[in-house]
């Protein structure tokens, strides 16, 4: 198992680091931080225009692979990814924004594949049946909505809200209230009032993609002789179904954990910008409005590094459930 | 890292191919019969049907263009003169809606099938060739993999957004086809090994023909189930990128384009936001009904064939 988890690693990585190379090559030949320097009154002399390309290193008359080789042995000698173009280090930024980002995912993440994972096993116990059907329809039109649109239409639902009540009940811009003053758990209340809504959005997009998995993975197992078998032997409904019925169903679920790790980041990155929340999506909206090639490069790289630890994560739950890859 | 792709297939990878067609019957007959037995299909197709008959035909039945600004109405709501409501410059949201659902819709319908093509080709290539090329395709599309596309598109869109919504069309095709090539290659690497597979091959026809013909319709169920759901996928993806001023630019409008602005004033003006969107969803849905009930009828492994 060990060495089936290690292949996988080195593989991840591997694509990791042709994935950020490429991605770098892509915004430096896509984006045009001289742009900004241009079309000003005064206009701005080539050579202070040069001598700021030349500072973040970005300068369109070097060769794009020399550019790459600098960034790439900058940050592996330094741990540097850049300068942004608003000055400030990239890997400070990213880690100051990660955080924010990580708060989050992991609970909107988490809340998701549970109540999904649940919901889809209910579903496919009680098939055809009016919960069955109320789900399913319910879980389409989540899907056929854009996370942006979930986002606002929340927001439309909080004003009203507060208006009805006549104070802020629910705060959702932000990931606290600017310039909040008092003890610990004045803090924590205000965070979690503001995490209420993004996270809700979050949860609602990825239940409804896990439970329409978990139904119709369940539904396979659910016909499978080894279900009878332990009814037979003497297991109750409940207990063959959870025991024998939901472990194995949840196997091909680990792999689409990984597949949809990438909707998952595109949903925070978007629930992120909607409620402004300066995490590592509004990042990268920000870097593309911005002609940031160093910005950019570096949440390339941090979204690859991301995609590699839930791709492992992934393999060692399938390993972990399925002990035919054990060997 | 296997990625096979439940949301637009159920079938396994090592891809035994199924028969259908009962007796006495053609098979797209049967297909056709069992598609629309089910009550999702018909309301899906139906619902596509009758919204890009309005998307196109309603404009021409309505009184306002979608550029008229009405000096007498600013910021109102719905009424029977402006079905929708007018913006804050007096323009009518039923007339923006419908142009901008039929650019949504023309991109959906075009790059649904197009990505679904795209995958074919590339899967049928990659599972038929086999050994070297198999592995390079593979490893490109799990390269592609590593970033999701809407990052991937964000970042190209410098490049789109000075061309025409055209260009956007083509990007949004380029990169919606990785997950679906990786299924149609495990269906073919066992279609190779069908019998009129090897005959035609040992009787020397070319390997480009034997995809063409062998290979590509043995698949064709999936490539159609995928390109029916693509189009709500591209259409959602599309409104989201415009939604961020990454896609659809003024002049041309879209749903994307419609939802951005109408979301600046959606807590005041609901009536902005709330009717493109509302229209948004039932289009995609109306999409992945079809697309759904269409792998219910042609996948026998996914169960349900009626509900």
């Amino acid at each position: 198992m060990i060495g089936f988890i290690g292949r996988r690693l080195v593989n991840y990585v591997f694509l990791s680091a042709i994935a950020t190379a490429l991605g770098y090559l892509l915004v430096s030949a896509t984006f045009q931080p001289a742009a900004r320097f241009l079309g000003r009154n005064p206009p701005v002399p080539q050579a202070s225009i040069d001598a700021a390309l030349d500072k973040l290193g970005v300068n369109p008359s070097v060769p794009i692979l020399e550019r790459l080789w600098e960034w790439a042995t900058h940050l592996v000698t330094t741990g540097s990814l850049g300068i942004s173009t608003r000055g400030t280090q990239v890997t400070a930024d990213i880690f100051e924004r990660a955080g924010t980002s990580l708060r989050l995912l992991v609970i909107g993440t988490v809340l998701g594949a549970v109540i999904g994972v649940a919901l889809g096993v209910w579903g496919a116990v009680r098939q055809y049946k009016a919960s069955d059907q109320v789900i399913t329809y319910a879980s389409f039109t989540v899907l056929a909505t854009p996370v942006f649109v979930i986002g606002i239409l929340l927001m439309i639902g909080a004003t009203l809200l507060n208006r009805a009540v006549g104070t802020n009940v629910i705060n959702f811009t932000g990931e606290y209230s600017a310039g909040i003053q008092g003890n610990f758990f004045v803090i924590l209340q205000d965070r979690l009032v503001h995490l209420l809504l993004p996270t809700i959005t979050l949860t609602i997009g990825a239940v409804a993609s896990y439970s329409r998995y978990q139904r119709s993975a369940m539904l396979d197992v659910l016909s499978a002789d080894y279900i009878r078998t332990a009814r037979s032997k003497g297991r109750t409904r409940g207990s063959a179904l959870i025991r024998h019925g939901v472990r194995v169903a949840l196997i091909p679920m680990s792999t689409f954990f990984a597949y949809s790790f990438g909707l998952v980041l595109t949903g925070a990155s978007i629930t992120e910008s909607i409620f402004s929340w300066h995490g590592m999506g509004e990042y990268l909206i920000m870097s593309t409005t911005n002609s940031d090639v160093n910005a950019a490069a570096g949440t390339i790289l941090f979204t690859s590094i991301l995609v590699l630890i839930a791709g492992t994560l992934s393999d060692v739950i399938y390993a972990a459930l399925d002990p035919r890859v054990r060997v | 890292m296997t990625f096979t792709d439940p949301n637009t297939t159920t079938l396994p990878e090592d891809g035994t191919v199924r028969e259908l067609g009962e007796r006495g019957t053609t098979r797209g007959a049967t297909i056709l019969r069992r598609v629309f037995a089910a009550k999702r299909a018909r309301v899906g197709a139906i619902l596509l049907v009758i919204i890009a008959l309005w998307a196109f035909v309603g404009p021409l039945l309505y009184p306002w263009g979608f550029l008229d600004q009405d000096v007498r109405a600013f910021g109102d709501p719905p009424s029977l003169n402006h079905w929708f409501g007018t913006n804050n410059i007096g323009q009518d949201i039923y007339a923006q809606t419908l142009v901008g659902l039929q650019k949504s819709l023309i991109i959906g319908f075009i790059v649904g099938p197009a990505a679904a093509l795209i995958a074919g080709i590339v899967g049928a290539v990659a599972g038929y060739l086999g050994g070297v090329w198999d592995r390079i395709i593979v490893w490109v599309i799990d390269l592609l993999l590593v970033l999701p596309s809407f990052y991937i598109l964000v970042l190209l869109s410098p490049v789109f957004r000075s061309l025409s919504w055209l260009a956007l069309v083509v990007f949004l095709a380029l990169f919606g086809w990785m997950v679906l090539a990786r299924v149609i290659r495990g269906q073919t690497m066992s279609l190779r090994e069908r019998e009129y597979v090897k005959a035609a091959r040992f009787m020397g026809v070319s390997g480009a023909t034997i995809v063409r013909r062998h290979i590509l319709p043995n698949v064709a169920s999936l490539l159609i189930i995928d390109a029916t759901l693509g189009i709500g996928a591209a259409i959602l993806a599309e409104s989201t990128l415009s939604f961020f001023g990454f896609g659809v630019q003024p002049p041309d409008v879209s749903l994307g384009t419609i939802l951005a602005l109408g979301s600046t004033s959606a807590v005041t003006r609901p009536w902005l936001f709330v009717f493109p969107a509302g229209i948004l969803v039932v289009t995609v849905l109306a999409s992945s009904l079809l697309g759904d009930a269409l792998r219910d009828a042609i996948d026998p492994t996914s169960g349900a064939t009626s509900d």
